[in-house]
């Protein structure tokens, strides 16, 4: 039934990995990721983990060594945070056009300028159309799971996935965990067969010049393999709990079947939406919470079912995409612009560069949910200086000087 | 002389390079040397046209298309991978110029520097040809490309790879050209033989970038060697230095250059050229010295060669 034990997320990320028994690791230390791939390097030395670990010279480079290691066959798994994942980003590309189930753990960490190392979710949703399976965790136990369920579908798919657990909150806080056995693990995911190890005995070119005659078809059956991917999630999820006690699903509702206002949220943050909602519930508030676990692929049937038809949908986020809105918002509102009931979301953006998300916080936003009439795209909650509202109109610029109508003379 | 040159093929006959590409003749020698038992790993180049259109395949061995700046680290990766799997595999990185001396040289650098088993070899044309004949930080000293026009050709010297590689102390590098396959089969064989990073840098001749005759292909890359613009040579362990051919009669470097339109703007440069021609019997000296150093002996080194000092 496995070992109760006290971790921080990043060393049962580790644990994932190891109980996953990846065969090739490569990895670049950055902060606040590196206790992950210092704990791994621990268990290659030791011979707890049957692995090679490439020490590379850029996170760029660990992506791309993890693509080569899972191109030949090899079970593969990296780490990184913020800036990597950005470094990564070409090669999160290729992972996927390659088909090559590889799993990262991303430390999602606030983008620099200026220089910040601390909670933030645009580094992990910037990479929203690159084609990966991507996954937030809440606690601890998830960090390490997730690992683990990730690789039962993307070598099922033929797609990488990634999973997403917050900068120190999660990543350097210790909480109780299951760290599961080896064998029940061995049970849940079998070794990874792959259809293609450049084999020199079957001498076939990989990932090179495509014409239009096939590119179009490749990345449709790209697609069509993360619409397979929702259904495998959810069913790999149940079985986790089959056989390792931890059930999963790609959305976790919330004390929300007579809601009239729904929370949204993701990742560790999570915890303390849960519980405003029970504080607010006390005050006689029909509030309720749908966390999102999965975000690619979307679970849109869950989210118009939970989200349908209520008096009001917040969704908070911690992260922005300027010149829309939050980035969970947008795509609530989309999932919900297709034969769901007429609802009315409410983008709240909160916690950018890891100002604490406190329960009062949650709280503030939600009352000035229920004061409010009309939805409003982007709601900014936290801002020194200012009540929770949207952008100022006024926001400083530099003009130029106004163009003459006509040269002179 | 009979030279020891495999008839087997592990390359199809038909591929897409060039007429009297250097760098179709050097994959073709160098999977001789390497034999079937490898995978070839190939970043944006020439190579990622010439290998063919899926579903074409021109090598017989398999190829795994990469990023640009990967050649290194994937065929680390692949052959981390191998080595899990308790296979010998041989993973040759194959590279142009640009992939190599500019946008690779990071991931090129912490692969030589961990000292990865793989073998990368830099099929060097001195240019971007692939995208048109840009500069790279391979074209020489008074090169014209299409980002180096006659106006204002190519003003820095070509990078020296040899040396940046032999700084990381790999086991092995080697300068070679499919102009003298004896030499080149024998180097793949000795990198072969060899555990951890192995370079070795081609000079590849490219007929359309060049502004020459493919029919002169393999002439020109002799005059290289002839001329003392590339010399042959090789460095073990970063140090022993070990010159691989000494040119009887060395051709002055104007008659490489000139069969060649590209350096074209040399000959409207006559003190450019001089200074040029400085520059290449420095490097040769350098590198005599260096073979010197190695072999205190001076064996191996002709009468001409000694009685010059």
């Amino acid at each position: 039934m496995g070992e109760r034990m006290l971790l921080t997320g990043n060393h049962a990320a580790a644990h994932g990995a190891r109980l996953s028994r990846v065969q090739v690791i490569s990895a670049y230390p950055i902060t606040p990721q590196t206790t992950i791939v210092e704990e791994l390097s621990e268990m290659v030395a030791s011979g707890r983990l049957q692995a090679k670990f490439l020490t590379v010279e850029s996170e760029h480079s660990a992506m791309a060594a993890c693509v080569g290691a899972a191109a030949a066959g090899a079970r593969t798994y990296t780490a990184t945070s913020g800036q990597g994942l950005a470094l990564m980003h070409e090669m999160l590309h290729w992972a996927v056009g390659a088909r090559l189930p590889v799993v990262l753990s991303n430390v999602t960490r606030a983008m620099a300028p200026g220089w910040s190392i601390w909670s933030e979710q645009t580094d992990f949703l910037s990479q929203r159309d690159v084609g990966w399976l991507m996954l937030f965790a809440e606690n601890v136990q998830e960090a390490q799971d997730f690992v683990i369920w990730l690789y039962r579908v993307a070598e099922q798919v033929y797609l990488p996935g990634m999973v997403a657990m917050d900068a120190f909150i999660l990543s350097h806080t210790s909480e109780p965990l299951i760290v599961h056995d080896q064998d029940r693990v061995d049970a849940y995911l079998p070794p990874f067969r792959p259809l293609y190890d450049l084999d020199p005995a079957e001498p076939r070119a990989y990932g090179g010049l495509v014409n239009r005659d096939h590119y179009y078809e490749m990345r449709f059956k790209m697609y069509e393999n993360m619409e397979r991917a929702g259904p495998l999630l959810a069913e790999a999820g149940r079985e986790f709990g089959e056989v390792l006690g931890f059930p999963y699903a790609p959305v976790e509702p919330y004390m929300i079947d007579d809601a009239d206002y729904v929370l949204v949220s993701a990742g560790a943050m999570t915890s303390n939406v849960r519980f405003a909602v029970r504080l607010l519930r006390e005050r006689g508030i029909k509030v309720g919470l749908l966390r999102l676990v999965a975000f690619r692929p979307f679970p849109f049937e869950e989210v118009r079912r939970y989200l349908g038809g209520r008096a009001k949908v917040a969704v908070l986020d911690r992260n922005m995409s300027p010149g829309h809105s939050g980035i969970f918002a947008q795509e609530i509102r989309a999932a919900l612009s297709q034969g769901a009931p007429p609802t009315d979301v409410y983008g709240y953006v909160l916690g950018i560069g890891g100002r604490d998300i406190r329960v009062e916080t949650v709280v503030e936003a939600v009352e000035d949910l229920l004061a409010r009439d009309h939805p409003e795209r982007c709601l900014f909650v936290g801002v020194k200086g200012l009540p929770i509202g949207p952008v100022r109109p006024d926001a400083e610029v530099r003009p130029l000087e106004p163009l003459e109508a006509e040269a002179s003379g | 002389m009979k030279w020891d040159i495999p008839l087997g093929e592990e390359i199809h006959p038909g591929n897409l390079g060039c007429q009297g590409c250097g760098g179709a003749l050097a994959m073709r020698l160098a999977l001789k040397a390497l034999g079937p038992d490898t995978v070839a790993v190939i970043p944006a180049c020439c190579w990622s046209i010439i290998d063919g259109a899926f579903p074409v395949h021109a090598l017989k061995v398999p190829v795994f298309h990469t990023a640009f700046e990967t050649a290194a680290v994937a065929a680390s990766g692949i052959k981390a991978a191998k080595d899990v799997q308790g296979k010998a595999t041989t993973v040759i990185a194959w590279a142009g110029d640009g992939g190599t001396f500019d946008i690779g040289i990071q991931a090129l650098s912490g692969a030589a520097e961990r000292n990865e088993d793989i073998i990368y070899a830099c099929y060097d044309n001195e240019a971007y040809m692939n995208t048109g004949i840009q500069r790279s930080s391979s074209t020489p000293s008074g090169t014209w490309t299409t980002t180096t026009p006659d106006e204002r050709p190519e003003s820095r010297p070509k990078k020296n790879i040899m040396e940046i590689m032999a700084a990381h102390r790999i086991p092995y590098a080697a300068t070679c050209t499919p102009a003298y396959p004896d030499d080149m089969l024998r180097k793949f064989r000795k990198a072969k033989s060899i555990k951890g990073t192995r370079f070795l840098h081609i000079l590849s001749v490219c007929p359309p970038g060049w502004k020459m005759p493919s029919d002169r292909a393999i002439e020109v890359m002799r005059l290289a060697v002839q001329s003392r613009v590339f010399p042959l040579y090789e460095v073990e362990d970063g140090l022993a230095y070990t010159m691989s051919l000494w040119p009887t009669e060395p051709v002055p470097p104007e008659d490489y250059f000139r069969v060649q339109g590209r350096f074209r703007p040399l000959f409207e440069d006559p003190a450019r050229l001089e200074r040029i021609k400085a520059f290449v019997d420095q490097q040769w000296e350098i590198l005599v010295r260096r073979h010197r150093r190695t072999h205190p002996d001076e064996a191996g080194i002709p009468a001409g060669e000694a009685a010059a000092r």
